[in-house]
């Protein structure tokens, strides 16, 4: 008996071996998005592994966390590489994030009997930022140390539970070496805890409903349809995507190194030209363009407010929608989507025009 | 009520119970301890030659930054250093005649009124005095 032999009895490889040769993806003229929650699950991977290697050095207290990073980028062999590809990955994932959000919306993909995967992942959208906020104090600079006011601060600002939920995470009312340990245990093991049961969640569905046609591309009754084999035909262009993808990390961590700035000091001033990480950068410039009352209403609570309502609805409007995708109502949510992209996209760019200073 | 009921009940409450029983001191775990009030009122927040006139200090008053400003007269004035918006650490603006919030560009008078931008109240004011070559910031009474 061979080793495969002796291994397929005992591992039962005969039913990964069925749905490996049962999977299949439509082919259609919006087949290319189809690769992008592939590609968010990749630049995931990028995430773990270098994430790991950080562990290995950093130290997460306010007299050591700035130090550790700090050795890590100028003594440890290829330290700056790592810490690099960990940062430019993170932003490369929201984004790819992002693209696979917005195009599941624009496709209908959330239709009858995808609800859950819709919702598991919107859950795993927001688990990415909380990933990302949290890992960003962790160097402990100047910059961090800002973001987290403001962000924990915006927390504070919701209704009832608002300053339990700030104190809750800062471990404390201030910003402080505890809320840096804090943060590290939910950048290092409840996110990723959080993040691994709602990803087998997720990938299972997307697994057990097959991938969604998007109405309009279904192929007439009669005719065959159109598709691929997973294995190896869609995977062989995923593989594709992923190492261009990680080509574009080596380079934009060789040519763009992560920069450490300052240590974080509680009693300097906020430094002029602040600004937080692109995939906050429509809620910050908001923020900044909401007068301090509108309507008898305080500006940032009104802001606030209508973020956390503007999720919502995005988040149930699989139940909102009509269930074939089709009539007013579907294009109605449609106009929604392109509506919500580009308030995304002008904002986030106006961020970048360069503000007052 | 039929035995197989009793028991499903009986099994589904002790379950419940015994999840209180371990989340509780979990949840209360997460809750981080009150820190005890900072009682400081008042503060000697720089020596006095140390900031120039059109210059500005930040110090710390009670965990929290204050900022204290000279103007060209030499006079002393002092706030907190909290921005009402979202909590950044503002700053004078280098023409000496406004306090300024990076964070999402707010703008104070030096009377520390908010007057342009997001933030929505004043900053706090203290009380400034000059004793024996220290600047001593205290908090207004009643505040």
């Amino acid at each position: 008996m061979s080793l495969n032999d002796w291994l397929r009895e005992r591992l039962g490889l005969e039913a990964l071996d069925h749905v490996i040769e049962k999977k299949r993806v439509p082919v259609h003229r919006h087949t290319f998005w189809y690769y992008w929650g592939g590609m968010t699950l990749f630049l995931f991977g990028v995430q773990v592994a270098t994430g790991i290697l950080l562990v290995l050095y950093y130290r997460p207290s306010a007299d050591e966390a700035y130090e550790s990073v700090r050795f890590l980028m100028t003594q440890v062999s290829f330290g700056w590489l790592i810490r690099s590809i960990h940062s430019w990955s993170a932003n490369l994932l929201v984004g790819a994030a992002m693209i696979h959000m917005f195009s599941a919306f624009m496709l209908k993909s959330y239709r009858r009997p995808r609800e859950v995967t819709w919702l598991t992942g919107m859950g795993l959208f927001v688990l990415c930022l909380a990933f990302g906020f949290s890992g960003y104090l962790l160097p402990w600079n100047q910059l961090a140390f800002f973001a987290t006011k403001v962000g924990t601060d915006i927390m504070g600002s919701v209704p009832l539970i608002g300053p339990f939920l700030a104190r809750l995470l800062r471990g404390g009312d201030q910003i402080t070496g505890g809320t840096l340990t804090r943060f590290f245990g939910f950048h290092v093991a409840i996110l990723p805890l959080c993040m691994t049961a709602l990803l087998g969640i997720h990938l299972f569905l997307v697994q057990w409903h097959g991938m969604s046609v998007p109405p309009g591309t279904e192929p007439p009754a009669a005719a065959p349809k159109k598709e691929m084999r997973f294995v190896p035909d869609f995977l062989l262009r995923d593989l594709v995507g992923w190492l261009a993808a990680l080509g574009a990390l080596a380079l934009l961590a060789a040519l763009f190194p992560w920069e450490l700035g300052l240590k974080a000091d509680p009693y300097a001033f906020a430094p002029a030209g602040i600004k937080p990480e692109w995939y906050f950068g429509y809620m910050f410039q908001t923020l900044r363009m909401i007068p301090s009352r509108v309507l008898g209403i305080e500006g940032e609570l009104l802001g606030i407010e209508g973020f956390g309502l503007g999720a919502l609805v995005w988040a149930l409007v699989p139940f909102l929608d009509t269930p074939d995708g089709r009539g007013p109502r579907a294009g109605f949510w449609r106009v929604v989507g392109v509506l919500a992209m580009l308030y995304v996209i002008v904002f986030t760019l106006l961020v970048y025009r360069g503000g007052p200073s | 009520m039929k035995r197989r009921t009793f028991l499903d009940v009986f099994l589904a409450a002790s379950g419940a119970a015994l999840a209180a029983f371990v989340a509780y001191p979990i949840a209360r775990y997460l809750v981080p301890p009150k820190a005890p009030e900072a009682a400081t009122r008042r503060v000697v927040a720089a020596k006095q030659d140390e900031v120039p006139p059109g210059g500005f200090k930040i110090f710390p008053f009670g965990g929290e930054p204050g900022i204290l400003i000279r103007g060209k007269d030499g006079a002393y004035r002092a706030l907190s250093a909290v921005c009402t918006h979202l909590g950044c650490t503002v700053q004078l603006r280098p023409d000496g005649q406004s306090i300024w919030c990076a964070c999402h560009n707010g703008f104070y008078d030096l009377e520390g009124r908010n007057v342009s931008g997001p933030p929505p109240r004043p900053l706090e004011s203290y009380v400034v005095h000059v004793i024996g070559g220290d600047v001593v910031v205290e908090k207004a009474k009643g505040a």
